[in-house]
């Protein structure tokens, strides 16, 4: 394993740190862009599609014309000028894909509840909302398919002009899984269902829209501005250097903001049709129907072993429910699970083969860990199954799989090369902290008195850095982009400093995290690093916030850069000093030569040197600022131990998590007050879409839960406090031996919180149910179980 | 066509009059008429909390007020809550805690807070926990904001926000509007 | 989400907001804490094109203790009621009905008036009998609790009339409880159960109200209950039979996170519970 070197140099990295970015926050000073108001700022709002499936037959924008306030309507006719439709970026190579086309405002056929039909642009936020009620839109209904396995039979298509539902097959698999069958002892088959989600990000999506001299500025609430740039600009037929996008505060995002959306188009387009600023803000009932969902895939999933535990064989076979169109990443999600469908395990022969279909409800994409929460769901709820049906132990299964502590960097079944690990390690941590045999003994004390408590058990391992190009880009995986980052480390002659990034963050905290990498390397305070981060028009190119990439491969970037900026100082300091550049070493908030600390100058005096050059080396360029642009040669695997513990009130079936403890292992710490953030948040996601969350959709494709009052999140009072403890295993890929740490909780919870009111039902006869465990649902099971 | 009424409230100490549609929300009173940003609105059916503030020296979601509702009182929303430089002690615990993230949910998690504390100086988890249940955060998990409302507990003056009401002043203005029969 | 346009005044006497409620006709709408009414508004399912606010009419507001009963103004808010102990099981719900923000504006009055089956005021009220004092511009009336809940948010209160006061007894000697089931704190009951119990000198059930929330489209009361428990020994046998009784003759609409059938069956369960805290058995 390659040494870490962030700690050796200073101070800042490694330590919980407070976050540079609070300030503005918790004094109300940050600006969302419905924040920003220039002058002369028009609204829109749509007239979205009340029917699940229908031609629109007409549209009567009169009404709304005549008003005073009213400026403009537009229709699906008034397109001209939008280029393409809305883009899905996964194309893999060699494999069919059947996509319709997604236009932003409907031409004639709508597909899903909250299709737009009609937009309307007025002068405040209050009367655009009377105008779209004047557009009277008439709508001749057509069939409506709403789960997915009848749709795969086509006897309703969603596009009828399509022909068929069914999108694309894809496999992923590796090992000779006949064999492996063949070799089993025993084998399980379980029929395991992931519920469609919402991103739940609690500021909606809000964009707006400016054009000057034919130049565009787009604020929106975006995870990636530079994505966003890109299409406008092929959408738009604008060139691209016209284009500016601003991501300013973004209020969360959870990978529902990592999409093109239409109304980011609209706006920009709307802004130019009508000459002045327009500006969209979502309300949360438009946020449940048409910001992307994530999840929904049915899968079989088939584990053969040996009597011992040992498993010979995995297959997981699923069914993604796709909705009405395919989005930036729509197909791709489920295909990101399968690459980790092994798990933290030596699984000989694995293989997943996904059959994507369309469906009258909304789109589902990227929604937090996108495809590995649901692959992690599947391995490790049949892990648990297995044991079950073997009479083993959990946990020993687990173990007697787990791939060797001194057998990494790993190469998989699935020919992926998982950098670095110690499945062992953590789990051992987790248990420091929990007695499995006490519990045992409190679970059947408290049986006796009527409580049903559950110990459920999820080791994960993740694919995450998103990177490496090559592996993922249009010859490998299919995605059309790159997949590398850039940072610019910018040296103010005051010895201040400006970092850009070409992540996109909304929470996550890297102005703190980044300056803490950048101060250590400068000897400055991070109070003195500034990190600049979504707008296109500062900083190189960069591809944004999403599959836990922005440290190991973002804060890579900066590390690279600020390397450079450190070379230059070095070779600076030694001129001046007169020492070799090899001898100069930041200590202490000091350049000095090795051996005699009398002898230095502050990173304000290196710079003043640069950008005053009369005395610099012969052929040194004055300034003092470089770029790096980082593609890793390979994904990073973070991986931990989770435990969940819960209560069943079997009379009402109501589950409460009483006790959640994680161990994560995400390498090297930058600040462990982010990571703890981090890993609580995930976490609280997960317990949510376990035992509160679904998006559901009534048999004529009505959205039930449209609100924030039937989409339930869970609040303060229905979670514990969350015990967190690390491992570090370096990663070998970078040098800061950093793995992402955004989506790990996501994708390791679902799974303990199921195998825990698993354990907890098993007594009432409930041997296997799915999420989501609401009360209605696990008092069900119950009656079932007791038949 | 509505006619506007006219409203005159204390917003951090300063007092305003408006004309207002009667339809207008407070939270848009705050927002777009006031300039004053840092109550979001999250939801549409007052489930989020992220446009708490308080009227009167108690938390409401002013997504679900009018404006006019709020005639002669004294609001204080999250830009009031620090003296000067000097936060109030739930923002220098939700700092020192991590107790927030992406900040959309933040202004209204310590407006309500503040409710809590003032209702309930020396709360436990459990206290704090359903005290916070008006308000929905996506980010956190709720773990670092438990935390940050219990150490802010520890300071005497947790529950005080600089503008509670009512105060002389704000008695003044509502005894002044209901002589003058404003509002009718 | 914005609400329609409308009028408003707020005028300062109960007689000028009943003439201003009178003048307005059948669109013209009290507003109160506007917690129930603005959320529809927004929503444009309640679209009035008046609004009489009550803010300024003075002397409705607060709890005052009068010869056994509890004369409540109309304007007070769960805030002022709730956790206070002397108030019995109206400090008990108030506490319980959503989050500190929205207990902050509701009042006793406007959830009275509202009529949602799923609140939980309504059940208190026709758990202990009260009644509500209701005027308008030429005549006042009480509407006793039982007749005041008709169908689904429709009372016995007229467009054009106010409530201005709910009475309920102390119930100083009862034992109470008010055992609600949410999906999450902050949630509207899936069911409610409202029990109170008076214990006589021997330990046995002198008498008993059982009232249900959200098991039809109006709170009711569970007589088959009442009837089963009403002179037995409050033992818990006694209780957990007298609760099976709970879903005898409902018919529940069901939802989202409930069928009728599991509601039938939450509300055994809870009745049995709340019997069982409100006898301290
Ligand atoms: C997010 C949320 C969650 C909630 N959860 C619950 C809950 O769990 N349990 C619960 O019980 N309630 C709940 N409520 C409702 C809340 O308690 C309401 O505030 C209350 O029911 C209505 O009181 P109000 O004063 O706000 O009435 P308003 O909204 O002002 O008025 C409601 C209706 O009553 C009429 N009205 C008001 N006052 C009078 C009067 N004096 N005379 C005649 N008519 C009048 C109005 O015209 C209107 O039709 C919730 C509300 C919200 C927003
Ligand atoms: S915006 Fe007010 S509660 Fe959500
Ligand atoms: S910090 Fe993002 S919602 Fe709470």
């Amino acid at each position: 394993m390659t040494a870490v070197d962030s700690r050796a140099q200073g101070g800042f990295v490694g330590r919980p740190m407070k976050r540079k970015e609070d300030p503005r926050l918790i004094t109300g000073r940050a600006t969302y862009v419905d924040d920003i108001q220039p002058v002369g700022t028009l609204w829109m709002a749509f007239v979205r599609s009340p029917e699940a499936h229908a031609r629109v037959t007409s549209i009567d924008t009169s009404a709304a014309l005549a008003r005073e306030d009213v400026v403009a309507v537009f229709t699906g006719d008034d397109l001209e000028g939008i280029a393409a439709p809305l883009p899905c970026a996964w194309v893999p190579p060699g494999v069919e894909v059947n996509a319709p086309e997604h236009w932003p405002l409907a031409k004639g056929h709508v597909a899903h509840v909250g299709d737009p039909v009609a937009l309307v642009i007025g002068v405040d936020r209050y009367s655009v909302v009377d105008a779209a009620e004047d557009v009277v839109v008439e709508y001749e209904p057509l069939p409506v398919v709403v789960d997915p396995e009848e749709a795969l039979k086509d006897e309703v298509l969603v596009h009828p002009g399509l022909g068929s539902n069914k999108v694309h097959e894809w496999s992923l698999g590796g090992g000779d899984l006949d064999a492996g069958f063949a070799a089993a002892d025993v084998v399980i088959e379980r029929r395991i269902v992931n519920h469609r989600v919402a991103g739940g990000a609690i500021e909606p999506r809000a964009v707006l829209a400016e054009e000057r001299a034919g130049h565009i500025t787009i604020w929106s609430s975006t995870q990636v501005p530079h994505f966003l740039r890109l299409f406008l600009s092929i959408l738009l037929g604008l060139s691209e250097e016209r284009i500016r996008v601003i991501a300013p505060e973004v209020g969360g995002g959870f990978g529902s903001k990592l999409q093109i959306y239409g109304e980011e188009i609209l706006c920009a387009w709307a802004a130019q049709r009508v000459g002045r600023p327009v500006k969209w803000v979502e309300t949360r009932s438009e946020a449940m129907m048409v910001t992307h969902h994530g999840r929904d895939q049915i899968a079989t999933v088939r584990v053969g072993a040996k009597r011992d535990g040992t498993v010979t064989a995995f297959h997981a076979k699923i069914l993604a429910d796709f909705g009405a169109y395919l989005m930036l990443l729509t197909p791709a999600v489920p295909a990101l699970g399968a690459f980790v469908m092994s798990g933290c395990y030596r699984f000989p022969a694995v293989q997943t083969d996904i059959v994507g279909v369309l469906t009258n409800k909304f789109s589902t994409d990227a929604i937090r860990g996108a495809g590995r929460p649901e692959a992690t769901h599947m391995i490790e709820v049949a892990m648990d199954q297995l044991a079950h049906e073997l009479g083993l132990d959990p946990l020993d299964v687990r173990r007697r799989n787990f791939i060797a502590a001194d057998d990494f960097p790993h190469e998989t079944a699935l020919g992926i090369v998982y950098d670095s690990g110690n499945y062992q390690a953590s789990l051992a941590k987790l248990l420091e902290h929990l007695d499995v045999a006490a519990f045992r003994a409190e679970q059947e004390r408290l049986r006796g008195e009527g409580i049903h408590r559950g110990l459920g058990f999820s080791t994960y391992t993740e694919i995450c850095g998103l990177a490496p190009s090559r592996v993922v880009g249009p010859g490998g995986f299919g995605l059309q982009t790159g997949l590398w980052e850039s940072a610019l480390v910018r040296v103010h002659l005051t010895g201040a400093v400006t970092v850009y990034t070409g992540t996109s963050p909304h929470g996550q905290g890297h102005e703190t995290g980044f300056a803490q990498i950048v101060a250590d390397r400068l000897g400055c305070d991070p109070e003195q690093v500034e990190v600049v981060h979504g707008d296109t028009a500062a900083g190189p190119q960069g591809l944004g916030t999403y599959g836990s990439r922005s440290l190991a491969v973002g804060g890579e970037a900066v590390a690279k850069a600020t390397a450079k900026v450190v070379e230059k100082g070095k070779a600076l300091v030694a001129h001046k000093l007169e020492a070799s550049p090899d001898d100069i070493e930041v200590r202490d908030g000091r350049w000095i030569v090795r051996g005699s600390p009398e002898q230095g100058m502050t990173l304000a005096e290196v710079a003043g040197s640069a950008y005053i050059p009369e005395d610099i080396p012969e052929g040194m360029e004055p300034g003092l600022e470089e770029t790096a642009f980082y593609d890793p040669n390979n994904f990073v695997f973070p991986f931990g131990a989770h435990a969940a513990i819960v209560d069943v009130d079997a009379e009402t079936g109501k589950v409460k998590v009483v006790r959640y403890l994680a161990v994560d292992d995400c390498g090297p710490a930058i600040n462990p007050l982010l990571i703890d953030g981090q890993v609580h948040g995930g976490i609280v996601h997960s317990i949510g879409q376990a035992l509160y969350e679904q998006v559901i959709y009534d048999e004529i494709g009505q959205l039930v839960t449209g609100t924030f009052v039937d989409y339930a999140l869970p609040t303060a009072a229905e979670i514990p406090s969350i015990e967190t403890d690390r491992t570090e295993t370096p990663s070998p890929v970078n040098s800061l031996g950093v793995k992402g740490i955004g989506e790990a909780g996501t994708i390791a919870a679902s799974a303990a919180v199921a195998n825990a009111v698993i354990d907890a039902l098993r007594p009432l006869g409930v041997d296997y149910m799915d999420m989501p465990f609401t009360p209605m649902r696990v008092w069900n099971a119950i009656q079932e179980g007791q038949q | 066509m509505s006619s506007n009424v006219p409203v005159r409230l204390s917003v951090n100490g300063r007092v305003h009059e408006l004309d207002v549609e009667p339809r207008l929300l407070l939270v848009h009173l705050l927002r777009d008429r006031l300039g004053l940003t840092g109550s979001h609105v999250g939801c549409d059916t007052t489930s989020c909390g992220a446009c708490t503030v308080h009227v009167d020296g108690e938390a409401v979601k002013s997504c679900t007020v009018l404006a006019v509702q709020a005639d002669g009182t004294k609001v204080t929303t999250i830009e009031g809550l620090a003296q000067g430089d000097q936060l109030h002690p739930l923002q220098e615990a939700f700092w020192e805690d991590h107790g927030l993230q992406c900040g959309y949910c933040t202004p209204g998690m310590i407006m309500a807070a503040a409710d809590l504390l003032a209702r309930n100086p020396d709360p436990t988890e459990e206290e704090i926990r359903h005290g916070l249940e008006g308000n929905l955060c996506r980010c956190t998990g709720y773990h670092n904001i438990v935390r940050a409302v219990s150490d802010a507990a520890k300071h005497p003056h947790a529950g005080r926000i600089p503008h509670p009401g009512p105060t002389p002043e704000g008695a003044a203005i509502g005894l002044e509007l209901a002589r003058e029969g404003l509002g009718a | 989400m914005i609400p329609a346009e409308f009028d408003y005044v707020a005028p300062d006497s109960l007689d000028a907001a009943l003439r201003a409620l009178a003048h307005g006709g059948e669109d013209a709408k009290a507003l109160a804490g506007g917690h129930s009414l603005l959320p529809l508004m927004k929503m444009r399912l309640a679209v009035p094109t008046l609004l009489v606010d009550l803010r300024h009419v003075p002397g409705l507001r607060g709890a005052q203790r009068e010869n056994g009963s509890w004369r409540i103004g109309a304007l007070t808010r769960h805030a002022d009621l709730q956790g206070r102990a002397e108030l019995g099981i109206v400090g008990e719900a108030t506490s319980l009905i959503a989050d500190q923000q929205v207990r902050n504006r509701g009042t006793i009055g406007g959830s009275l008036a509202h009529g949602d089956p799923a609140s939980d005021l309504p059940t208190i009220l026709v758990a202990m009998e009260g009644t509500v004092s209701v005027r308008n511009s030429a005549a006042s009336r009480e509407i006793a609790a039982g007749d005041l809940f008709q169908d689904y948010m429709t009372t016995a209160i007229a467009a054009d009339e106010l409530i201005t006061e709910v009475r309920v007894p102390a119930l100083e000697d009862w034992g109470h409880a008010y055992e609600k089931f949410t999906r999450r704190a902050e949630d509207w009951a899936m069911v409610g159960v409202c029990a109170l119990v008076r214990k006589g000198a021997d330990g046995s059930c002198e008498d008993v109200r059982v009232a249900f929330t959200n098991m039809a489209s109006t709170p009711i009361r569970a007589t088959a209950v009442e009837h089963a428990l009403r002179g037995q020994p409050l033992s818990s046998d006694a209780i957990t039979g007298a609760a099976e009784q709970a879903a005898e003759g409902t018919d529940p609409p069901g939802d989202l996170n409930a069928t009728p059938e599991y509601k039938r069956h939450l509300a055994r369960v809870l009745t049995r519970r709340a019997l069982s805290r409100a006898a301290g058995v």
